[in-house]
């Protein structure tokens, strides 16, 4: 029997010829990524085994995104705590503010992930980076500690669910809106322990921002790790941000799947998750007379070049509804910079957007936007828990930049077709 | 190595959002955590919870973040184990990792209610509900996850191996 992408990383990993589904293995990382909620907790743990180095000074990133800029007293120690940790260890990847981004926009960007890789981070989005064709997991702080420590951590190897894609996305639809789709599809456990491998031609029709998308809401449906084939598009990402050597690994034609979706990309529609639960989904036909007060666009999900160009289309020669918050979020500083210069934060500004330098902000309900009681909004992040972004009585629905951005001029939760189609 | 308290019963897909919200994250001190644990959920759970309390959840349980303030927070707030049909992966390591003990056990989910006094020994995996009278099999911790939780936690258990 053959093994799947995962499967192939993970024995490649661990010095196995080959690993089957439910095999505990112990294998080298190539990468142990923390941010500022994570770390403090990693380095006392790291401090408690009596090592003093960590196992490769190159392959330990920390990234302070959480809280950043520092949104109060405690928030402050924790990142100094990460700064200091950084400084006295020589970790290469500390990324202060200034160069920071949302660390899943910023890892990919500065080629810290390219294909093959195994990484590590105490951050349940780290699975980000399957949309490379890596293996790529969140774990907790005491993983963490232990992967600096040791260069190694152990897994059980997941079984896993194919999807294979077909058909090109029609009008507004983007990554976000297939992720939502297959979601809502499976259940928030429909992929517990296992890997979501995506494959077929329809991928060609996906950019790169929009794997991103996908791979990172991986963990909303449950999974260890989302994968994506890599194809030429990965490679020419690959080239552009990075200098490591890379390994593209295709799943063995024999490989067994748990279960295989056949997902037609052109018969899906924009898809909002209403709270209090991602696969809590309906198509834009179905949403309904939903009022809202807040708009966030960005987040690990949504803050890229191409999520930005999507929604200052649709804000630019327009106006925010009155009483409506609308808060831009870019990934990264190259991401702020690269809208700037293309005149997007303009028109997002002019259409009365706010744009904030990148943190994770009000995605995990930190600072920069926080609900009050009763309050709705319209979010581009992954998560819609109950007090995600506030107030336990508050409310956050999931959508595409475009959905997000078209929802903001209406102050109800829009179609983009309805704004743009007579544009 | 047994276990013995009250219930407190949750439902399905309890994230950890809820078990300790974000707000509370720009601290990592397990004191200060509990005190706001289940807080979005169960606003009784921290003037209630006693030491040796037992979670009893359905699926998915622990869900979202991988913060492991979320288990940190659960432990220091007194409670033995917690029981649930399944765990959310990231969680479910995160817990072993620092010795809060876990176990599922479907049948014991649907035969336990709120309040419900129960009783784990976990060398065997048998779990007694002491209200109703009725017994579940869960399978019991292998050696080594036994020895991390009687080092309380991967960090001491490497520790004590080196």
């Amino acid at each position: 029997m053959g093994m799947t992408m995962t499967q192939k990383i993970l024995a490649a990993h661990a010095g196995l010829e080959r690993v089957e589904a439910g095999q505990l293995i112990e294998a080298n990382l190539d990468l142990v990524l923390g941010n500022d909620i994570t770390s403090p907790v990693a380095i006392k743990e790291f401090a408690k085994t009596g090592v003093t180095e960590v196992f490769d000074k190159a392959k330990v990133a920390l990234v302070p995104d959480h809280f950043t800029p520092n949104k109060d007293i405690k928030a402050a120690e924790q990142c100094k705590c990460l700064r200091e940790f950084a400084n006295q260890m020589a970790i290469e990847n500390y990324f202060e503010i200034g160069e920071m981004g949302i660390e899943h926009c910023l890892i990919p960007e500065k080629g810290l992930a390219v294909p093959g890789d195994l990484i590590i981070g105490a951050d349940s989005h780290t699975c980000t980076y399957g949309a490379l064709g890596a293996f790529s997991t969140g774990i907790g702080s005491t993983d963490m500690a232990a992967g600096m420590a040791t260069g190694k951590c152990w897994f059980k190897v997941p079984s896993a669910i194919k999807f294979v894609l077909k058909g090109k996305p029609q009008g507004w639809v983007s990554g976000k809106d297939v992720i939502l789709h297959i979601i809502g599809m499976i259940g928030v456990d429909g992929a517990l322990y296992k890997s979501m491998e995506f494959v077929g031609e329809g991928l060609r029709h996906l950019s790169m921002d929009n794997r991103f998308t996908m791979a990172n809401m991986a963990i909303e449906a449950g999974a260890k790790n989302g994968i994506f084939m890599v194809d030429e598009l990965t490679l020419e990402y690959v080239k552009a941000h990075s200098t490591k050597p890379y390994t593209v690994y295709t799943p063995d034609e024999d490989a067994e799947y748990d279960a295989v979706y056949e997902i037609d990309l052109s018969s899906l529609k924009p898809t909002v998750s209403f709270p209090h639960l991602p696969d809590n989904t309906r198509t834009i036909d179905e949403v309904g007379d939903v009022a809202i007060d807040q708009v966030v666009i960005g987040s690990c999900t949504n803050g890229r070049i191409e999520d930005l160009r999507v929604a200052a289309k649709i804000l630019n020669g327009r106006k925010v509804k009155k009483g409506v918050r609308v808060i831009v979020f870019p990934g990264t500083q190259k991401i702020y910079l690269d809208a700037l210069k293309e005149g997007l934060i303009a028109q997002m500004v002019e259409a009365g957007a706010v744009v904030s330098t990148p943190t994770c902000g009000p995605c995990l309900g930190g600072h920069m936007g926080i609900l009050a009681k009763g309050e709705r909004a319209i979010a581009t992040t992954n998560r819609n828990f109950v007090g995600r972004m506030g107030h336990t009585e508050s409310e956050v629905y999931l959508a595409s930049p475009a959905v997000a951005a078209a929802s903001a001029l209406t102050g109800k939760i829009t179609d983009p077709d309805t704004i743009m189609k007579n544009a | 190595m047994k276990a013995k308290g009250r219930v407190f019963r949750y439902k399905d897909n309890v994230d950890t959002d809820v078990i300790i919200p974000a707000r509370y994250l720009n601290t990592s001190d397990p004191k200060e955590l509990a005190a706001h644990c289940m807080e979005d959920i169960d606003t009784e759970f921290v003037k209630k919870v006693k030491e040796g309390d037992i979670i009893v959840a359905g699926r998915n349980f622990g869900c979202g973040s991988s913060r492991e303030h979320a288990p940190i927070a659960i432990k220091a707030s007194g409670v033995s184990c917690v029981i649930a049909s399944t765990f959310a992966r990231i969680f479910y390591r995160n817990a072993i990792n620092i010795g809060l003990p876990i176990l599922e056990c479907e049948q014991a989910v649907k035969g336990i209610e709120n309040g419900d006094e129960v009783e784990i020994d976990f060398d065997s995996g048998i779990i007694r509900n002491l209200t109703k009278g009725t017994t579940f099999k869960a399978q019991p911790f292998p050696e080594f996850m036994k020895k991390i939780m009687a080092s309380d936690g991967l960090v001491n258990y490497i520790k004590g191996k080196m």
